[in-house]
């Protein structure tokens, strides 16, 4: 079924949207992620325009992600300071994103820009997952007990000024680390569609030293929050957010993440790791193909920034 | 389509007694004045006819030249052209062009070349190799070719500039139409139709009828609300998928439970 897209200003077929957006609930589902990353690059391949599905992916992924922030929340594995804290940081670093943007819109460099952020953070955030679920898997096969890491952040961290304590995360440190990592991934956020969940987790983890439990449902509640941000800021600033692209994909996207969390339920959790980290390496592969591949045409055409 | 006929109908019996003038005549009507982008828009079929009137009401024993051109509205942008740098493919030139028609569609009875020569072709814009898109950067006239063809060849592909050299078709060299086809991605805005007589390598007649292509509806609703209230369209898209993922959630845990 055909339908016309008012802000992409074409005509899509709407199943292939929806099973898209599917495809991309039932591994975000399936592997507890937003799966912002899939989204941006599936509609790049489809011919979207990437400024609206770098803005209609962000819109997805607020989403996809509520539910999930929710029943982190009901079970109070939400730090709502440090949650705060990260949010904060995350609206100055999607609005500087946003500034980013344009100026590289302004340069004609967008497209080239967002393909090589996307190949440097999955190519090194994939190879890193599929290093630690390796070693992972060896270890149970040997029937060695999980190594338990010793919860400690970074030094770096530990140098800044002006502690704070957030309980909930068992950390006492300055609140600028969360605040620059917020800003980090603020960024990241407007600039790739991405919640950012694949790199705010490890910095949790292993550069503020957060406890386990409440690592995801914190950084589910500022993905939403920061989300819905970059949304706004494409709205207002570029009117790239199409709605209709972004009930399409939504539509696909709640149902799929339905059953990709059953069929989570049937895969133990390392070799679930593997397989997402083998993911995250193909579409960086992909990427990076699409970089150096030679384009059908060497031209493009920019309209003038009015 | 039944008024098509009957326009031509009535061009038909009309024309014989049509009082003679020293020039000929161009008329010419279209299958619809206005297109609407709804929601199940994929694209569309314009068809531009008419009739040649000519002095004394007799028609000439051969074939006469026509052009039909639509053109969308014309805009400033700019082209750029990648390079390989450091193995990956990054725009390096770049060159502005002040007007460029966002669409431009030419139907011709003979190949462009075959009807008028170089100097007449670029006064009238009838070809895709002879349009006057006004190159804003200076750039000697070799880069300057080479980034019009650039221009051109990928509206192209995007089927928003076409060329059809035997798309008129012509009865009784009086009567003449053709269809334009419009693609699903067309840009909104006022379009003309312009039909040109040519005989012997010159512009004999010339008519022209304007034609409004805009989103109705629904469509347009969303469109204008995105641009003229940005920030309560963000909010409203924000609400709506928060309310979505919610809802999914309150369901899924409801097959659950």
């Amino acid at each position: 079924m055909d339908l016309y897209l008012p802000i992409a200003e074409m005509s899509v077929n709407a199943f292939v949207i929806i099973a898209l957006g599917g495809l991309v609930g039932f591994l975000s589902g399936m592997f507890g992620v937003g799966g912002g990353f899939l989204t941006t690059p599936l509609l790049i391949f489809y011919g979207i325009p990437p400024a609206i599905a770098v803005a209609s992916s962000a819109t997805q992924v607020t989403g996809s992600s509520v539910s999930g922030a929710f029943s982190y929340f009901r079970r109070g594995q939400v730090d709502l300071k440090m949650g705060a804290v990260l949010v904060s940081g995350g609206m100055m670093g999607s609005v500087i994103g946003s500034f980013l943007f344009r100026w590289l819109k302004a340069l004609g460099q967008v497209d080239v820009t967002i393909g090589i952020v996307y190949v440097v953070f999955l190519g090194s955030v994939g190879a890193l997952m599929l290093r630690e679920s390796i070693a992972e898997l060896k270890r149970s096969r040997a029937g060695d007990a999980p190594l338990r890491k010793v919860r400690r952040h970074h030094p770096l961290v530990a140098a800044l000024p002006l502690r704070m304590r957030f309980p909930k995360s068992g950390i006492y440190i300055s609140p600028l680390a969360p605040f620059l990592v917020g800003a980090g991934v603020g960024v990241l956020t407007v600039i790739m569609g991405v919640g950012g969940g694949f790199i705010m987790v490890p910095a949790m983890l292993y550069l503020l030293g957060m406890a386990a439990s409440v690592v995801v449902g914190t950084s589910l509640f500022q993905i939403v929050f920061i989300t819905a941000v970059a949304t706004l800021l494409h709205a207002t600033q570029s009117q790239t957010v199409d709605i209709m692209l972004g009930v399409l994909l939504l539509t696909g996207g709640v149902v799929g993440a339905q059953f990709g969390a059953r069929a989570a339920q049937f895969l133990p959790p390392e070799r679930l790791r593997l397989f997402l980290a083998l993911l995250v390496l193909a579409v960086a592969l992909r990427l990076a193909i699409g970089l150096t591949w030679t384009p059908a045409d060497l031209f493009s055409i920019q309209a003038a920034v009015s | 389509m039944r008024r098509f006929l009957t326009v031509l109908l009535l061009l038909a019996a009309a024309l014989p007694g049509l009082p003679a003038s020293a020039q000929p005549r161009l008329i010419t009507d279209l299958s619809q004045s206005r297109i609407d982008i709804s929601y199940r828009f994929a694209g569309a079929e314009l068809l531009i006819f008419g009739a040649i009137q000519y002095p004394g009401g007799r028609a000439p024993a051969e074939p006469p030249g026509i052009a039909v051109i639509l053109r969308g509205p014309a805009e400033p942008l700019t082209v750029r052209l990648k390079a390989r740098v450091a193995g990956i493919w990054v725009n390096t030139e770049a060159l502005r062009f002040e007007s460029a028609p966002g669409f431009y569609a030419v139907a011709t009875t003979k190949p462009v070349r075959d009807l008028l020569d170089e100097r007449n072709a670029a006064i009238y814009e009838i070809g895709l190799a002879h349009l006057q898109l006004s190159p804003a950067t200076a750039a000697d006239p070799e880069t300057t070719k080479r980034f019009q063809d650039g221009l051109v060849g990928l509206r192209a592909r995007e089927a928003l500039f076409v060329e059809q050299p035997y798309g008129v078709q012509v009865t009784d060299n009086v009567l003449y139409r053709a269809r334009i086809p419009i693609p699903s991605a067309v840009p909104v805005g006022n379009y003309r139709a312009e039909i040109y007589l040519i005989e012997n390598g010159e512009v004999r007649a010339r008519s022209t009828a304007p034609i409004i292509i805009d989103k109705s509806g629904f469509e347009r609703g969303i469109y204008v609300f995105a641009h003229a209230y940005s920030f309560w369209y963000g909010l409203a898209v924000v609400a709506l998928a928060l309310l979505l993922g919610w809802l999914a959630g309150a369901v899924g845990r409801l097959r659950e439970g």
